[in-house]
C-alpha cells in the first residue's frame, strides 16, 4: 500500500527554486490501477520517482507497505527498487548490444538469482508479454511496440508488486499504445499487480479505474473511473 | 553476481568500443613490454658478463702495477709504479697457504709470422701456473711447464684464433714461426674461450718467461736493472681465502717495495669479486633506472585509462541510471566499473607481457644479447599492472557509483 502526505520536492538550480510537488498526499490500495494527468511540468515524473524510491520527497512523508520510506539507507532503497517496483518508461532503457533475455534478465542479475533461475524467469517475463519467440534479438532489430514489451517483461521479472509506467506509450502508434494498455490491464487483472501510469492521453487514462490529475505540483483531482474502457474490445466500439 | 559474470560483463562494454578500449590499452600495453623486454635483456647482459669473468679463472687474484702520487718539490705528480720478478719470487716463497696458483707474466706486442701470413699480437711470457690460473684448456700439443722456462726453450702455446689467423686449418704442433724473427716451435694450442669483449683472450702467444727474459723482450723489460713483469696472478684454493691470500700479499709487497702503512702503494691488488661486485652495483642501478622508465609509463598509461573511463560513464550515465532503478546497489555499480578498468588494464598487462617476451626473444634470436625472461619479473610488471588498474579504476567506478538514480535516468 503506497501512502503519501503532503509530498513536497523542491529543485534548487542556483538562486531559483522549482517546486516540482507541493503537498501532495493520497492512498493507492495494492492492487489498484491508477494513471496520473497533467499538463508538461506539472511534476507526474517527479512524483513516479518518489513512489520508485528513486527520489525522496524533500517533505512530507511517503510509507510504502507499512515502511516510512525516509528512514532507508541508499542500499535499502535500492533493494526495495529490485523487489517491490518495475519500472516502464518512455523511451524504453533498453540496454543496446544486447539481447532481449539478457535485458529482462537484468534485475535478475542484482536480485542475486542464480544464472538457472535468471534465465527460467526472463523466459516466462518475456512468454508472459508475448516475445516468447524474439528473445534473442537486440533492441535495435524490434519494434517499438516489441521493445516496450521487452521493458515491460523486465519490469515483471523480479514479480514486483507495483508497476511504475511513465508514459509507456507516449514514444508508440495508437494501436501499439493500446495492446500495450491491454497487456497492462491483464497483469494488474491475473497477478493483481498495482499498475500506476502517467499518461497525457485522457483514451489512455480511462483503461484505468483511477485517475489522479496534478497540476504545479498540487493533485487537483482524484476520481474513479467506474467503466474503464477493456482495451482491444472497448476500442473497437469507439472506432 | 559471481566476479566471471562482472568480468563477462566488462568484456562485453569494452568490445562495444574496441578501437578505443585498444588504443586505452596501449599504455598499459607498452610499460609492461618495456619493464618485461628491459629487465630481460638486462639479467642477460649481467649473466653474460658474469659468465665471461668467472671465465677468466676461479678465483683469480690480480696484482698489476699501480699508480701512485709524489710529492716532489710541492708539485704532485702521478708515477707509475712497477712490478718485478723478484717480487714473484718473495710471494711464490712467502705466500704459500690457500694458494693454488702464481704466475707472472710479461706481455707484450709483436709481429709473428709463419709463411707468407704475419700480424702483430700480445705475446705474453709465463710460468707453468699460468695456464690452469686463467683457466685455459690445452685444445691440442701440451702447455708451457717448469722445464721449458729452466732450460729458457723457445716454444709458443697459440691461442685458439691466433692459430687459426695463422695456419687456417693446418695442425701448427711441431711447426716453427717467428716473433719478432726469433725463432720458435709451436707446441700447443688453447682451446677457444669465447671474447669477453675487451681483450680477446684466444688471440694470444704464450712462452716461457725465462725465454722470453733471455731472447724476446729485451730491455723493455728491464727498469733499474731489474726484471719487471706486467701482472703477477694467484689463484686461491677457495673463494673464501680470496681476502686471506689478498691481505698476504699485500702485506710482503708493500714491505718488499718499502711503502710505510697508510701511504698508498704502487701496486694494485684486484679479484674477481671486485670485478663482480662492481658489475652488481652497475647492474642494480641500471634496474632502478629501467624501472623508472617502466613505472613512469606505466603511470601514464593509468591516467589513460582513467581519463577513458570517466568519460565512459558518463557518455553511460542513463544505463548507469537503468542498473539503479533495477535494483543495482552502490557496491555493484562500483564492482561493476572497477573490474571494467582492471579487466582493462589486465588485459594490456597480458599483450605486453607477450609483446616484451617477444622484443626480447628478438634479441636472443639476432645474437645481440641472450635475454633472460624470470618469472619473477614478469609477475611483478604484471601485478604492476593491476595494481595501476586498480588504483586508476577507483575514482571512474565511484562517480559511477555515486550518481544519483533518478539524475542519471534523466541525464541526456
Ligand atoms: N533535476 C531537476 N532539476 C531541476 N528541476 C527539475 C528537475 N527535475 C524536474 N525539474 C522540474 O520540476 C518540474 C516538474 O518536472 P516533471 O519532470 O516531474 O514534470 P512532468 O509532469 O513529468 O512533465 P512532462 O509531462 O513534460 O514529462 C519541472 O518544472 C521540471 O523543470
Ligand atoms: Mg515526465
Amino acid at each position: 500500500m503506497i501512502v503519501a502526505e503532503n509530498l513536497s520536492k523542491v529543485f534548487t538550480m542556483g538562486e531559483n527554486e522549482v517546486r516540482a510537488l507541493d503537498g501532495a498526499s493520497f492512498t493507492i490500495n495494492e492492487g489498484e490501477m491508477v494513471a496520473i494527468m497533467g499538463p508538461s511540468g506539472s511534476g507526474k515524473t517527479t512524483l513516479m520517482s518518489i513512489i520508485g524510491c528513486l527520489d525522496v520527497p524533500t517533505d512530507g512523508r511517503y510509507v510504502l507497505d507499512g515502511e516510512p520510506v525516509e528512514s532507508l539507507n541508499e542500499s535499502e532503497l535500492a533493494q526495495v527498487r529490485g523487489r517491490k517496483i518495475g519500472f516502464v518508461f518512455q523511451q524504453f532503457n533498453l540496454l543496446a548490444r544486447t539481447s532481449a533475455l539478457e535485458n529482462v534478465m537484468l534485475p535478475q542479475l542484482y536480485a542475486g538469482a542464480t544464472m538457472k533461475e535468471r534465465t527460467e524467469r526472463a523466459k516466462k517475463a518475456l512468454e508472459r508479454v508475448g516475445l516468447g519467440a524474439r528473445m534473442d534479438h537486440n533492441p535495435n532489430e524490434l519494434s517499438g511496440g516489441q521493445q516496450q514489451r521487452v521493458a515491460i517483461a523486465r519490469a515483471l521479472v523480479n514479480e514486483p508488486s507495483i508497476i511504475l509506467a511513465d508514459e509507456p506509450t507516449g514514444a508508440l502508434d495508437s494501436k501499439t499504445g493500446v495492446e500495450i494498455m491491454s497487456l497492462f490491464q491483464s497483469l494488474h487483472r491475473d497477478n493483481g499487480q498495482t499498475v500506476i501510469l502517467v499518461t497525457h492521453d485522457s483514451y489512455v487514462a480511462r483503461h484505468t479505474d483511477r485517475i489522479i490529475r496534478l497540476s504545479d505540483g498540487h493533485i487537483v483531482s482524484d476520481e474513479k473511473n467506474p467503466s474503464p474502457i477493456k482495451a482491444g474490445a472497448a476500442r473497437d466500439e469507439e472506432h | 553476481m559471481l566476479l566471471s559474470e562482472n568480468f563477462l560483463l566488462a568484456l562485453r562494454a569494452l568490445k562495444a568500443n574496441t578501437m578505443r578500449s585498444a588504443l586505452t590499452m596501449l599504455g598499459i600495453v607498452i610499460g609492461v613490454a618495456t619493464v618485461v623486454a628491459l629487465l630481460a635483456i638486462g639479467n642477460g647482459a649481467t649473466a653474460s658478463i658474469t659468465s665471461d669473468i668467472e671465465g677468466i679463472g676461479s678465483n683469480l687474484i690480480t696484482i698489476r702495477p699501480g699508480r701512485q702520487m709524489m710529492t716532489i718539490r710541492n708539485s704532485t705528480q702521478a708515477q707509475v709504479g712497477s712490478l718485478y720478478y723478484s717480487d714473484y719470487e718473495t710471494l711464490n716463497k712467502r705466500v704459500v697457504s690457500n694458494v693454488s696458483g702464481i704466475s707472472p707474466a710479461f706481455s707484450s706486442s709483436y709481429k709473428i709470422k709463419y709463411g707468407s701470413e704475419s700480424f702483430q699480437v700480445s705475446v705474453t711470457g709465463v710460468m707453468e701456473d699460468y695456464l690452469p690460473i686463467r683457466s685455459y684448456q690445452i685444445e691440442n700439443g701440451r702447455g708451457i711447464n717448469g722445464s721449458d722456462n729452466d732450460s729458457r726453450s723457445r716454444v709458443a702455446v697459440l691461442g685458439a684464433q691466433t692459430a687459426d689467423d695463422l695456419f687456417g686449418n693446418l695442425n701448427p704442433v711441431g711447426k716453427d714461426i717467428s716473433i719478432n724473427g726469433v725463432k720458435f716451435q709451436v707446441v700447443g694450442v688453447l682451446q677457444a674461450k669465447g671474447s669477453s669483449g675487451i681483450d680477446n683472450p684466444d688471440d694470444v702467444v704464450l712462452i716461457p718467461l725465462e725465454t722470453g727474459y733471455s731472447k724476446l723482450f729485451g730491455t723493455s723489460a728491464i727498469k733499474d736493472g731489474r726484471q719487471t713483469v706486467s701482472v703477477i696472478l694467484l689463484s686461491a684454493d677457495s673463494s673464501e681465502t680470496v681476502d686471506t691470500v689478498i691481505g698476504q700479499a699485500e702485506y710482503l709487497l708493500r714491505r718488499e717495495h718499502d711503502i710505510a702503512p697508510g701511504e698508498e702503494a704502487d701496486f694494485n691488488i684486484s679479484s674477481q669479486a671486485d670485478f663482480l661486485k662492481t658489475m652488481d652495483t652497475v647492474t642494480q642501478t641500471l634496474t632502478i633506472f629501467l624501472g623508472a622508465i617502466a613505472a613512469i609509463s606505466l603511470l601514464v598509461g593509468g591516467i589513460g585509462i582513467m581519463n577513458i573511463m570517466l568519460v565512459s560513464v558518463t557518455e553511460r550515465t542513463k544505463e548507469i541510471g537503468l542498473r539503479k532503478a533495477v535494483g543495482a546497489s552502490k557496491n555493484q555499480i562500483l564492482l561493476q566499473f572497477l573490474i571494467e578498468t582492471m579487466t582493462l588494464s589486465l588485459l594490456g598487462g597480458l599483450i605486453g607481457i607477450l609483446l616484451g617476451v617477444g622484443i626480447a626473444w628478438v634479441f636472443t634470436v639476432l645474437g645481440l644479447i641472450t635475454s633472460i625472461v624470470s618469472i619473477s619479473n614478469v609477475l611483478m610488471a604484471f601485478t604492476f599492472a593491476l595494481a595501476i588498474g586498480l588504483f586508476f579504476g577507483i575514482y571512474p567506478a565511484y562517480r559511477a557509483a555515486s550518481l544519483h538514480p533518478m539524475e542519471a535516468l534523466r541525464y541526456e
